[in-house]
């Protein structure tokens, strides 16, 4: 009895919270989000995860890093990352994370930071980011560890 | 062709240098060429993307569990059901030589419903109209069985769809489709199979997405995998809302999509991890 009660409730709350999102709006600066979308840095230890975790980030089914080797499964669609915070500041990193479409036009890199403009979302999703704006802030203190 | 050959490399290197557990055999994918106009140079099925030990399982008749639906559907083409008293074969023959061909030319235009048709269709107009049964439910082991019964008739044969005539603004309306990004990862058919296959992405190396094996017997799911479904999970695994098993916008989808696998032969039973 207590479980579908609770899936009601965590339905309602996800319907809710989809339909209350407003459309994700970036303070890009000369192709760079300056700002951390939270307002402070994320950690390297969560970002980690994130950036590990197939529902979250699952940045690794693209992208290949010589310091995860212990992982199975680097993807090739995108470039490796090591060193990657070398190659990019902070602010550039975030934009990239967030929406990579405004730096690599066509690129097929997903952005993690937007929820709308897209075609024929699954219902669950739909008004959402793939992140959120602590994840992303993670995931950048994660990349930033990568130089 | 140059920038494929490159990209290989690029990939061999990079799998060389993450131990992942592929062999060298992706540097010598075969392929047939294309005809002119073509999107690719080299058209390559899916076979071709698998491990040595996938490959192995569908080359033998013997131990390829696909066959189980061969000879199941077999059975069934001999048996009567539905008010007209028939069976496929009172109408048909042996199928051995009444099918062969069908399967390799599918999606075909249908002058009564005005619409291309693909296999499964074609068997429950069949049951519908001919035999006054009732029809197979997509992905039941009915219908995914004489599915894979009829098109291995043409095992071996090329695949040719005609594309022109009444069937243009369908081959229109899929290739539109095959270039939409969609869902929340907003990627086309064309981002994972046009400009990234050949490439590893977490357990599976991509393939072109050729149609020509299907139906197709997945070890994952150890059963055989109708075609649309195969559509269905590809659009799931990118967060979109699906179309629907046999809706016009999956016909217009299969038409296109067998166009880019022209001239390739009928692997049906093919096997898939
Ligand atoms: C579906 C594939 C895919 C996924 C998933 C993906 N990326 Fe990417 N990424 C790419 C591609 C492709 C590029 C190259 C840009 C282009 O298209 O030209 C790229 C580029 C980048 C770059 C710039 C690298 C450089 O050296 O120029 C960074 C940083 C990056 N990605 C981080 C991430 C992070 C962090 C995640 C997960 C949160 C992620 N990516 C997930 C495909 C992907
Ligand atoms: C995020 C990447 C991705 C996207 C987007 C995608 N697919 Fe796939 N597809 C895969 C993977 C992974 C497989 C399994 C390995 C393989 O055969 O490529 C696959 C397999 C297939 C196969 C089976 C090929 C075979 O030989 O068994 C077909 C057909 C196919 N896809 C068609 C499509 C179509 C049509 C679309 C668009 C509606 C699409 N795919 C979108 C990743 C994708």
């Amino acid at each position: 009895m207590r479980r579908p009660l609770a899936a009601a409730f965590a339905l309602c709350l996800m319907v809710g919270s989809a339909y209350a999102q407003e459309p994700i709006k970036l303070d890009v600066v000369s192709d760079s989000l300056p700002k951390s979308l939270t307002g402070s840095p994320g950690s390297a230890e969560a970002g980690k995860k994130v950036f590990l975790t197939r529902t979250l980030g699952n940045c690794l089914a693209c992208h290949q890093v010589t310091r995860l080797k212990s992982e199975e499964f680097h993807g090739e669609f995108g470039p490796s990352l090591d060193g990657v915070a070398g190659r990019y500041t902070e602010a550039q990193l975030r934009l990239i994370v967030a929406d990579p479409k405004r730096i690599f036009t066509d690129t097929v890199m997903p952005a993690f930071f937007k929820n709308d403009g897209l075609s024929r979302v699954r219902p669950e999703f739909v008004g959402k980011s793939i992140l959120t704006a602590a994840q992303v802030e993670d995931v950048i203190a994660f990349l930033k560890t990568l130089n | 062709m140059l920038q494929r050959y490159v990209g290989l490399a690029a990939a061999a290197v990079v799998l060389a240098s993450v131990a992942t557990c592929a062999s060298a055999q992706e540097a010598e994918r075969k392929g047939i060429p294309a005809p002119p106009g073509h999107v690719f140079k080299t058209i390559i099925s899916g076979y071709e993307f698998r491990s040595k030990e996938t490959r192995a399982l569908q080359d033998d008749d013997l131990e390829n569990p696909g066959f189980l639906a061969v000879e199941r559907a077999a059975d069934i083409w001999k048996k009567v059901e539905g008010s007209e008293g028939k069976s496929c074969m009172s109408c048909h023959g042996e199928a051995e030589t009444s099918m062969k061909g069908v399967g390799a030319a599918m999606p075909k235009w249908d002058d009564k419903l005005k619409k291309p048709v693909n296999l499964e269709q074609r068997i429950n107009i069949c049951r519908s109209e001919h035999m006054k049964a009732e029809p197979w439910k997509f992905k039941s082991q009915e219908l995914t069985d004489m599915t894979t019964f009829v098109r291995y008739q043409s095992h071996g044969m090329p695949v040719t769809v005609k594309t022109d005539g009444p069937m243009s603004p369908w081959f229109e309306r899929g290739k539109q489709t095959y270039y939409t990004r969609f869902g929340q990862l907003d990627l086309a058919c064309a981002s994972c199979h046009e400009r990234n296959n050949g490439k590893f992405m977490r357990a599976d190396f991509l393939s072109q997405g050729q149609t020509n094996g299907f139906p197709t017997y997945r070890l994952r799911d150890q059963r055989l995998v109708p075609l649309h479904e195969r559509f269905e999970g590809c659009m799931f695994d990118v967060r979109a809302e699906p179309f629907k098993p046999l809706s016009d916008d999956f016909l217009a989808l299969e038409l296109y999509v067998a166009w880019r696998g022209i001239g390739l032969p009928v692997e049906t039973p093919s096997v898939r991890n």
